[in-house]
């Protein structure tokens, strides 16, 4: 019965599905799915609009201790802002920030990675130079000058992050890149008179993308978490925006009397890195077998 | 091995080279100092004298160089706020850095080293499992909600630990902690693999075969051996944690180098942002250096081109 089945094109790829999808982090997955409805539907689940004052409503408790109300489920903030909507709302942000990060730094290291792999010589002797250079500062105290040079805003945040963020992915994807050139089909490739760029592109490229996914995932956390402590500087995303990181700087003098004002965007932030964190290792070991060991 | 030397010693004052240039030409964005030093009814002759004595008329490449002509000398320039060398300031903090960075780094030791190896020696077991858990949470974390919650139980809600400050080993604790927790988390890793090749080699088998007690086989024959990359691991450690205090310390108020670096940016102060951050990035350059030469020194395998 089993080889009929498996015979079958469509229950042969549902058995492939199966296989990859094979300890697959339900758990992450889910939330950050839920993670990603709220960061674009945001406004069509907020209970309260997230950046109103309820003056009358300020510091009231989350919904179960004494003092609370259904109205506000996890309580207000110091102007009656309600913290649930501004969790969700914050989701947006992290998600903007996060994913747009990803995406440019991820781009702005794989053409590095390409040219200095591929090309070689002088290229790669300068480019990697000014990657040792990007690696060696120390982060956070370059982006926190970097970010108080351009002006606490949405979009000086996600420069800030990009700048700073390529050079691991160059440094990782072009020993990516070195190994794969030796390879046969690169140099048929060469053989077929196919250009540089071609060969970069077309033959290349296309084999460091595992690599660069596992990357991006892991790295998503990292900038999460970075995106919120500039913010809890006051140096990342400008008030009165929702971003989590800068409710928990809302929270810090707060904390002897209202301590939800902070722990509740804290754990916002742990369940959406924590879950970028496992999905990235179960890709790094599902795609790529040499990372096993690690 | 010298030419090695030579070349990674090459790259590494290139290196700073390049990082002098990009912060100089940064702090000197982030606004005009000579605003915020003259006192408000200083006229526009008086401003542009101070501009003269302090050299700020001149174009930007001049002032570099008088910069790192000083930089080599030990001079990193006269801070702003505290009016007095920045060198001066960043050493009066730097102790208090070294002593949260030491405290954290014994933290994350001692407990990364003994999960890892005990996870090693039996995998899956409750501690591997808690070993696995505690070091997701801890690279998951923000630090500064870390602080925030550590303050909310152990000062506000216990009544154990002072908030902030320092002075009494009471105040180190959690700091230390809070720092010391994301480190834990590569630590245990890297312990657990490096247990788990030990382990695996023939050498153990033999000591097993010689029937030594279990106890010896992990602490006499597997553990010396895979204490080498750990502690690779803790010398580069050792510089991400001075270098990332900064969120640690503002949140639990410590006289440290990530504050001060924090205050002067607010103040503008910036000969000293310039001063703290430079030399961040030499002792993490200095470090990588360091360890680089000592694996080619201890591994002559490593060939470099």
């Amino acid at each position: 019965m089993e080889h009929i089945l498996t015979a079958l094109p469509w229950a042969r790829r549902l058995t492939q599905v199966r296989q990859i999808l094979r300890h697959v982090p339900v758990v992450s997955v889910l939330i950050l799915l839920v993670f990603i409805v709220f960061g674009i539907f945001g406004n069509y689940f907020m209970p309260h609009e997230a950046t109103k004052a309820h003056f009358g409503d300020v510091l009231t408790p989350p919904m179960w201790q004494e003092g609370g109300s259904a109205e506000y489920i996890l309580g207000t903030d110091h102007l009656g802002r309600d913290i649930l909507s501004r969790i969700i709302g914050g989701a947006t942000i992290s998600l903007e920030v996060g994913f747009i990060v990803i995406f440019f730094a991820g781009a702005l290291g794989v053409v590095v990675a390409l040219l200095s792999g591929y090309l070689g010589g002088r290229i790669d002797a300068v480019l990697m130079r000014i990657t040792d250079m990007f690696l060696s500062m120390p982060f956070l105290m370059i982006a926190i000058v970097l970010a108080a040079v351009l002006g606490a805003s949405t979009k000086n945040i996600i420069i800030v992050l990009v700048t700073l963020g390529w050079a691991g992915y160059a440094r990782v994807l072009r020993g990516e890149v070195l190994r794969i050139k030796e390879r046969d089909f690169v140099l048929l490739a060469r053989v077929a008179r196919c250009s540089k760029t071609r060969i970069m592109l077309r033959h290349i490229f296309p084999n460091i993308v595992n690599t660069l996914v596992v990357l991006g995932t892991l790295q998503l956390g990292q900038v999460i978490i970075a995106e919120s402590s500039l913010s809890f500087l006051g140096l990342g995303v400008p008030p009165p925006a929702p971003a989590w990181g800068s409710m928990v700087g809302d929270g810090r003098d707060l904390i002897f009397s209202a301590w939800w004002v902070s722990f509740f965007p804290g754990m916002a932030i742990l369940f959406v890195v924590m879950s970028t964190n496992l999905l990235g290792d179960w890709l790094r070991i599902r795609l790529d077998p040499k990372f096993r060991q690690l | 091995m010298a030419n090695y030397i030579l070349k990674r010693l090459w790259q590494a004052l290139i290196c700073l080279i390049g990082i002098s240039v990009i912060i100089f030409f940064l702090s000197h964005l982030s606004g005009d100092p000579v605003l915020l030093m003259a006192s408000p009814e200083a006229t526009q002759e008086d401003i542009e004298e101070l501009r003269r004595t302090l050299g700020l008329d001149k174009p930007l490449y001049v002032q570099y160089w008088v910069f790192i002509s000083g930089v080599v000398q030990g001079d990193f320039g006269q801070s702003i706020k505290w009016s007095k060398p920045c060198i001066d300031v960043w050493l009066s903090r730097f102790p208090n850095t070294l002593l949260l960075g030491s405290a954290a780094m014994a933290f994350s030791l001692i407990v990364g080293i003994l999960t890892g190896v005990l996870s090693a020696v039996k995998v899956g077991g409750w501690f591997d499992k808690f070993g696995k858990i505690f070091a997701l949470m801890g690279q998951s974390l923000p630090v500064f909600w870390v602080g925030l919650m550590l303050i909310l139980i152990f000062s506000v809600n216990l009544g154990w630990l002072p908030t902030s400050g320092h002075g009494s080993w009471k105040h180190l604790i959690m700091p230390a902690f809070t720092l010391g927790w994301y480190f834990t988390a590569a630590t245990t890793r890297l312990s657990r693999s490096a247990m788990l090749d030990v382990l695996d080699s023939e050498y153990i088998k033999m000591a097993r075969v010689k029937g030594l007690p279990e106890y010896l086989v992990i602490m006499k024959h597997a553990f010396r051996n895979a204490l080498i990359p750990i502690i690779t691991l803790a010398a580069l450690n050792l510089i991400m944690l001075l270098n990332g205090t900064v969120i640690t310390e503002v949140v639990f108020n410590w006289e440290g180098i990530g504050r001060l670096v924090v205050d002067a940016i607010f103040a503008r102060d910036y000969p000293l942002v310039q001063c703290c951050v430079l030399i961040a990035s030499m002792l993490f350059i200095a470090t990588n250096l360091f360890v680089d030469i000592l694996y080619a020194y201890i591994d002559p395998r490593i060939h470099y081109h």
